[in-house]
């Protein structure tokens, strides 16, 4: 039992089990998942597939918080991918086609890693405070994604290009397929190969590493760039769920969700150690709080405290120090052995 | 300037004694100023020069003994309260405020005041009189960043004696500044001496302290070696005294069967450095490093002996001279191109430019070995587990944990895998920059022997270390730097001695000078002996 406590993902766990379990309170049938006409339906499902596009972004971010950076540009980043891939099929002939989709789509996201690589360059190259330096792109970002949208709200009609946010394959939402498959290659590339220990060792301690020979510069430009590819993905399937680009609110604040999943996750904002898993499990915990807040009715006027107030009880729940606070000296009396070796080895983040 | 004797200390401290856990950090510490003296407190790192400063600040409270400041006995809670009462201190790093304007600087939290508002005109007017008072031609207006260090230097100053200074402590002040901008300094701190200011002077460089100051006190492992007028010590004797202690043991030193320094001559060099130089960092020096051989570094802490060492492993990059390794020439871009030709360098910084503290043992010790094979070739955890495995038990790493986190092993055994990461590169030359410093005696041993088993084993070796004993005990051949600059460079047979290498030091004089005989018991250094 003490194991399982003492495992990272013990509290994210717990936490999206109880959101999930309140739900049932409201919703009797709330766990409930069938397949009609060939798809998978049910609120556990909808909230992955809605999570899709904030589990993408959370990924880029975690990568780029481990390297000791933060990236404030990835909502503004969403906007534009959409906005373009969007422009580029309104103006095809036939917006079945395949062919046309695919070049929209290889565009947009072209342009991501391009974006990426600018802020890159400014972090790792230039050597600007990454606060600052994503902070440019999150403002000119917006600005962009207007001037493609030339200010207007960009509509499409496309059943190929709607496969990526709203469409299913072999009965699963596609989005959660695709939010599947940069899971696991972002899992394989940093575990698999060495470039997790990599990141982990600039985050931790940059000028260490570029003196035991690593590329910290390198390291630190490939992870923007990651993140802003996991943004440009997510920018197509917002996009793409709602068949139409809107540069103004796509991605809106998502990258406050985004830093909010990474640090539920159990990755340090000060860099090193990073879990993808945890970020995962964050970011699920989000969504599943956004849909269990229209479930339950909470007045629109009050969502935002609500989730306010959630999220800081999960964030203080998170905390060892305020664990070890609270209720700490409540479960020492009755198994004072047991405990005694606690304070010591519960200091492993959460 | 004659000052001892009929003039009366405006400072005096007696028996000074300041306890740290684990460490007696002062003992029995006696320290006299003079009004109108400038006045150098000598010593190695560590020998408790900044304690005396900090207790006399009431940075750090007295344990033990008195201090008297101008008749009277003080005990000081703060450096405010110090301040208000004369002594103030101008550190090493200039700790104002970059962005606000010179005279904002000199009066903050004084400002002159009218009905609650500052005064603006009459603030500016104060500043630009004390800055005339010390021959200043400064802009009052200027954010003080904007100015030199000097000039940020000598506004601290101005700062600190207008609060109504009798003490002037200058802890360091001239490590950042360039010869110009040290002779501007001395100029102030003569006028202000020429006013009757006592002044405390802080530094690494002996021709700065034999150029401005009157007396000196030195310090060693936290006890006073002695006052003396600074135009009777020779600089040698300074320097011993500084180093001091078992200067007589050296010569007790084991005799080790050692393969002669022109054996090793004939094999091939690894490196080979010609001119080889960095603005500001180290003057162009020449350095041969041959298979097998060992050759330490000897200087002063601020000498240049690290940036001998960054230079050589592309850690800075050299802005003169060149560099071969194996005979070829090598443009020493970065650590990896350093890397790439089996150099391997243990940084003095464990902490900050070593080791990641957050990452494991196992992580540290393949770090190097991982970052040379790329991230896409990962080692198969088997292997690492294999060489880590090794070299914790060879290197005795405890607790022989792999997995456990680095930033909570001690000193010594953090030194250790910070060895063990390069030594499983396998490097034919291996730069340790300290690799003894703050850890404990058996560690401290069990390096040295590993460093005469690696040379043995044919390994290059740069050995850099503040303990002369370690580096006339370890190297075939030693440097001598002083002032950034390599000044001598000796083969280490029976002729060098510690008391030579410190005339080096003290001199810098490649030829050792005629007064210091070649045996341990010169009269020089005995005369200068702890209580003799």
């Amino acid at each position: 039992m003490a194991n399982v406590v003492r495992h990272r993902f013990f509290w994210p766990l717990l936490m999206l089990v109880v959101l999930l379990a309140s739900n049932l309170i409201f919703t009797p049938d709330f766990f409930a998942v069938d397949v009609r006409q060939g798809h998978l339906y049910g609120s556990l499902v909808d909230i992955v597939r809605f999570g899709a596009p904030l589990i993408l972004v959370s990924l880029g971010m975690t990568l780029v918080i481990a390297t000791g950076g933060i990236d404030l540009s990835v909502g503004s980043v969403v906007a534009i991918c959409g906005a373009l891939a969007c422009l580029r099929i309104s103006e095809l002939g036939d917006q079945n086609s395949v062919v046309g989709v695919l070049m929209a789509v290889g565009l947009a996201l072209g342009l991501a890693l391009l974006l990426g690589a600018w802020n890159g360059l400014l972090v790792a190259q230039v050597g600007i405070q990454p606060i600052i330096a994503t902070l440019i792109l999150m403002v000119a970002g917006r600005g962009l994604a207007q001037l493609i949208t030339d200010g207007q709200i960009i509509t499409v009609n496309s059943s190929p290009y709607k496969l990526i946010g709203g469409g299913y394959w072999l009965t699963v939402p596609f989005s959660i397929l695709v939010a599947l498959l940069v899971f696991g290659l972002a899992l394989l590339l940093t575990r698999r190969t060495a470039l997790g220990l990599l990141i982990e060792s600039v985050g931790g301690n940059a000028e260490a590493s570029r003196l035991a020979g690593i590329h910290a510069r390198r390291i630190i430009f490939t992870g923007y760039v990651f993140a802003a590819f996991c943004a440009g993905v997510a920018g197509l399937m917002i996009s793409s769920n709602v068949s139409s680009a809107d540069g103004n609110n796509a991605g809106l604040w998502i990258e406050l969700d985004a830093i909010l999943a990474v640090v539920i996750g159990g990755t340090s904002l000060a860099g090193g150690r990073f879990s993808l898993g945890g970020t995962v499990l964050g970011a699920l915990i989000i969504q599943t709080l956004t849909t269990t807040i229209y479930t339950i009715g909470i007045p629109p006027e009050t969502t935002l405290l609500f989730k306010a107030l959630v999220v800081t009880v999960v964030c203080l729940l998170q905390s060892p120090a305020f664990r070890a606070k609270v209720f700490g000296r409540r479960r020492k009396p009755p198994l004072p052995q047991p405990d005694r070796e606690q304070p010591t080895k519960v200091e492993v983040p959460a | 300037m004659e000052t001892s004797g009929e003039a009366r200390a405006i400072l005096t401290m007696t028996g000074i004694g300041k306890r740290f856990p684990g460490v007696r950090a002062l003992d029995e510490v006696d320290f006299r100023l003079f009004p109108g003296e400038v006045h150098a407190l000598m010593g190695e790192n560590g020998a408790g020069k900044s304690t005396l400063i900090k207790v006399l600040t009431g940075v750090y409270d007295v344990d033990e003994g008195d201090i008297v400041l101008d008749g009277a006995p003080v005990r000081f809670t703060g450096p405010l309260q110090a301040q208000q009462a004369g002594v103030s201190t101008v550190y090493q790093e200039v700790n104002l405020c970059a962005n606000l304007s010179v005279a904002e600087n000199i009066h903050i939290g004084r400002e002159p005041r009218r009905f609650g508002a500052i005064q603006w005109g009459e603030l500016r007017r104060r500043s630009r009189h004390l800055l005339d008072g010390l021959g200043l031609d400064v802009d009052v207006s200027a954010p003080l960043g904007s100015l030199s260090l000097a000039v940020q230097q000598m506004v601290a100053i101005a700062r600190a004696i207008d609060i109504s200074a009798k003490v002037l402590i200058l802890d360091e002040p001239t490590s950042s500044l360039d010869a110009g901008e040290v002779g501007q300094l001395f100029r102030v701190m003569r006028q202000l001496k020429g006013e009757g200011m006592a002044i405390l002077f802080v530094s690494h460089f002996l021709d700065q302290v034999y150029e401005i100051s009157d007396r000196m006190t030195v310090l060693r492992n936290g006890r006073r070696v002695g006052e003396y007028a600074t135009r009777e010590l020779s600089q040698l004797d300074l320097v011993s005294a500084m180093i001091g202690k078992e200067l007589a043991a050296l010569e007790e030193l084991e005799e080790q069967p050692r393969r002669s320094l022109a054996a090793l001559e004939r094999d091939r060099p690894v490196v080979e450095a010609a001119g080889l130089g960095r603005n500001g960092a180290v003057a162009p020096f020449s350095l041969t490093i041959h298979r097998g051989e060992v050759v330490g570094l000897a200087g002063l802490l601020g000498s240049g002996r690290t940036e001998v060492a960054r230079l050589l492993f592309g850690a800075d990059r050299a802005d003169a001279g060149a560099l071969k390794v194996d005979g070829e020439p090598v443009n020493m871009r970065g650590p990896r191109t350093a890397m790439a030709r089996d150099i391997a360098f243990c940084s003095e910084n464990r902490r900050t430019e070593g080791l990641v503290a957050e990452l494991t043992v196992r992580e540290n010790i393949i770090l190097a070995l991982q970052a040379a094979r790329g991230w896409s070739r990962p080692l198969p955890r088997r292997r690492q587990d294999e060489l880590v495995d090794r070299y914790v038990k060879a290197l005795r790493i405890v607790p022989a944990n792999p997995e456990a986190l680095v930033g909570q092993l001690s000193g010594g055994n953090q030194q250790k895998v910070l060895l063990a990461r390069w030594l499983i590169t396998e490097p034919r030359l291996l730069i340790l920059d300290e690799p003894t410093r703050g850890i404990d005696v058996g560690a401290k041993a069990e390096i040295q022997r590993l460093v005469v088993t690696l040379s043995d084993g044919g390994m290059a070796v740069l050995f850099i270390s503040a303990e002369l004993e370690e580096v006339l005990r370890l190297s075939h051949k030693i440097a001598v730097l002083r002032d950034r600059r390599m000044v001598d460079e000796l083969a280490n047979d029976d002729e060098v001695t510690a008391e030579r290498i410190m005339a080096i030091i003290a001199s810098g004089n490649g030829t050792a000078p005629p007064e210091a005989p070649p045996g341990p018991h010169g009269p020089d250094v005995v005369v200068l002996g702890e209580e003799a």
